[in-house]
């Protein structure tokens, strides 16, 4: 015990004068967590759209209103030359062309029917796709608002009509940061504990401190102890503060018990301490360590679901996410912060994370020999 | 009963295709309480050797005994007993002087007032620094710190990699003073240097190169054992000189050392032979003497041979 309580304060030692540790641990998590979150958003604002109106009258006008009253678009270029607007998107000023034929009104009057055209530019599919949607379904609203002009509805409407009316539940107003705040902080906590770790460890070995403690009596489960637990503390000390800025800047309050959270990080971190260990095992410096450790990273990110549902995913990726431990983060995550689950609700999560844990730590010490 | 005992030790590096022989059966002895230099350039094995003699790598043949434990089987016990300075500084160079020390203490199971005597004579000098970090340290200093870190736990043998490499030349002369000291504690010191120089220091020197031992005596006994006559030639031009002095017949070996050439000649040549030679190829202020050998000119002959 006593070489094992001299191993930490060590290990404290160094980390507290590591000024580049200190500001992973201190400055990262403000800084992710106070820019990331409004600057990743699934919302697609300020779509440039450009207008190409062969009509010139007042319903033309009065979509084009529609449209840029909407606050979705910003009207880009307006003219009455296809080829023009073309000009636009090609130079990618614009993004989006909505051509208006010049017997629009004509036709709405005489035929009760128009049509228009809307070329999109899908060089970025998300714009691409969200814009078009958007501007179809301003486009509906017009028509319906047209026709209830023209048309005097019966009392029975004649076709069967479903309409659908949605109400949110856990995130009632679909509030994007609420679901994306816990995620980020899933990924502060995971970097601690995971790479820190690792690279502290590979560090020794670079350094070759780790050859001068080769050679003393000390235990193997006394250095890996060591290690380990200043950076599981340090774990859950990141969590803290991320819990608090995320209820100081975005009035997240966890609907659960905080404690609930705690606890399953306690065991997540675990399990990612593990990774970083076996990370260490496999490395011999300490670029290795942050090329590889980049590589999971973004693996564990994009298959964890943070930003993508893994609902939408193929088999194979769903699959993957049974064994990435930051997809069960998450998971727990939001449904603590948002649904309130408690323990019991997420026993599932603390079963699977306790066997990635023990394996992960087993395969970890496993390939970690003392003895060269 | 010996301190060390090396029997044929083998280390290869590589796998099948590129396999890389560092140690060919070394095989030495290492009484109690000698001070013994393993002498050879770099790349020669030394390092191999030294890391599986403390535990560190297993050897890929033969087997070695310090203190009578086994290198492979009883490494939990050797690891108590010895005390290993790598060539390489590695204590933490983010602690300071006095928290690097206490630390090896620590988890040797021990406290530094338990050893202090031991360690005092060369703690003493490096404690006005003790609150520096490691890292800021002079080299010599540096080397001062690494030796009573192996120290803390009062090693009954001592495993020096290279500990001059890289100091300078008066650190140099005190370190060796160091383990003169500690030598006569009764400590078994086995050391490793690249420097021929630092052999006659030693009780006992094996001169290692590729891997194999060439020679194993005292320092004076290999110096006796160079036989041939040797020469120290210096003129104005060096670099011609000794292209000149190998072309000549009887001259085996020339080389530089210090600031002159040594020249290794049959029996039947002698210096004023050698002055007249020099002086016909036209060059001046020519001198040639004859030498006492050295242990670089042993090293130089074994390894020709």
């Amino acid at each position: 015990m006593r070489t094992l309580k001299f191993l930490l304060q060590k290990e404290f030692r160094q980390v507290f004068r590591d000024p580049a540790i200190l500001r992973m641990i201190f400055i990262m998590p403000v800084i992710q967590l106070m820019i990331l979150p409004w600057a990743a958003d699934y919302e697609v604002k300020n779509i440039r759209l450009a207008v190409v109106d062969n009509n010139h009258s007042d319903y033309s006008r009065q979509l084009i209103s529609k449209v840029t009253s909407s606050g979705y678009f910003q009207l880009q270029h307006y003219s009455s030359s296809m080829q023009q607007a073309m000009q636009e998107i090609e130079a990618d000023k614009a993004d989006l062309v909505l051509e208006i034929p010049a017997h629009f009104s004509k036709d709405i009057v005489k035929e009760d029917e128009a049509s228009l055209m809307m070329s999109i530019n899908a060089i970025n599919g998300v714009k691409a796709n969200l814009g078009g949607a958007y501007l179809r379904s301003i486009i509906q609203d017009f028509n319906r608002e047209i026709r209830l002009r023209w048309i005097q509805f019966p009392r029975f409407n004649p076709e069967l009509n479903i309409e659908t009316t949605s109400s949110n539940w856990f995130n009632p107003h679909l509030n994007y940061r609420y679901f994306m705040v816990p995620g980020i902080l899933v990924v502060l906590v995971t970097m601690v504990g995971a790479f820190l770790t690792s690279m502290n460890i590979v560090r020794e070995k670079e350094i070759g401190t780790i050859e001068q403690i080769n050679v003393t009596p000390i235990h193997k489960y006394h250095f890996i102890l060591g290690k380990l637990i200043p950076f599981w503390v340090l774990g859950l000390f990141v969590l803290g503060i991320g819990l608090t800025i995320a209820r100081l800047v975005y009035g997240i309050v966890p609907v659960g018990n905080v404690a609930t959270i705690f606890c399953f990080a306690a065991l997540y971190l675990l399990a990612v301490l593990g990774l970083g260990l076996l990370i260490s095992t496999y490395t011999s410096s300490q670029q290795q360590a942050i090329l590889l450790s980049f590589f999971l990273m973004m693996v564990f990110i994009l298959l964890g679901g943070l930003y993508t549902s893994i609902d939408s995913m193929p088999a194979w990726a769903k699959a993957f996410t049974k064994i990435n431990p930051v997809s069960y983060f998450i998971e727990v995550m939001r449904m603590v912060v948002l649904k309130g689950s408690g323990l019991w609700d997420i026993r599932y999560h603390m079963l699977t994370m306790a066997g990635i844990a023990v394996v992960l730590n087993s395969w970890a010490i496993f390939s970690y020999r003392k003895r060269a | 009963m010996s301190a060390i005992i090396a029997n044929n030790l083998v280390k290869t590096y590589g796998k099948k295709k590129d396999v890389m022989t560092a140690l060919h059966g070394i095989s030495f002895n290492v009484e109690k309480g000698e001070l013994f230099g393993i002498i050879g350039p770099d790349g020669a094995g030394k390092t191999s050797l030294f890391r599986i003699l403390t535990t560190l790598l297993l050897p890929d043949g033969g087997n070695a005994t310090v203190n009578g434990y086994d290198v492979v089987k009883d490494y939990r016990a050797i690891r108590q007993q010895v005390g290993y300075m790598p060539g390489r500084f590695s204590l933490y160079q983010d602690l300071t002087v006095a928290e690097n020390l206490e630390f090896f203490a620590t988890i040797f199971n021990t406290s530094i007032a338990e050893h202090y005597d031991l360690v005092r004579d060369i703690y003493v000098q490096i404690e006005p620094f003790k609150d520096r970090r490691a890292g800021k340290l002079s080299g010599g200093m540096k080397q001062k710190l690494a030796l009573c870190c192996a120290l803390i736990h009062e090693p009954s043998v001592l495993f020096l990699d290279e500990p001059t490499t890289g100091v300078d030349a008066v650190s140099r002369k005190e370190f060796w003073e160091m383990l003169r000291g500690l030598k006569e504690r009764g400590i078994t010191i086995l050391v490793s240097t690249p420097y021929m120089d630092e052999a006659s220091l030693c009780d006992r020197v094996a001169l290692i190169q590729n891997g194999g031992i060439m020679s194993i005596n005292s320092p004076e006994g290999i110096i006796a054992s160079f036989q041939k006559p040797l020469f120290a030639a210096r003129t104005s031009r060096m670099l011609n000189m000794q292209q000149d002095l190998l072309q000549l017949e009887g001259v085996e070996e020339c080389y530089l050392c210090g600031e002159y050439s040594h020249v290794v000649v049959k029996p039947a040549l002698d210096a004023a032979q050698l002055d007249s030679y020099l002086r016909n190829k036209g060059h001046e202020a020519v001198e040639v003497k004859p030498v006492a050998p050295n242990i670089e000119d042993c090293f130089m002959d074994l390894m020709k041979n």
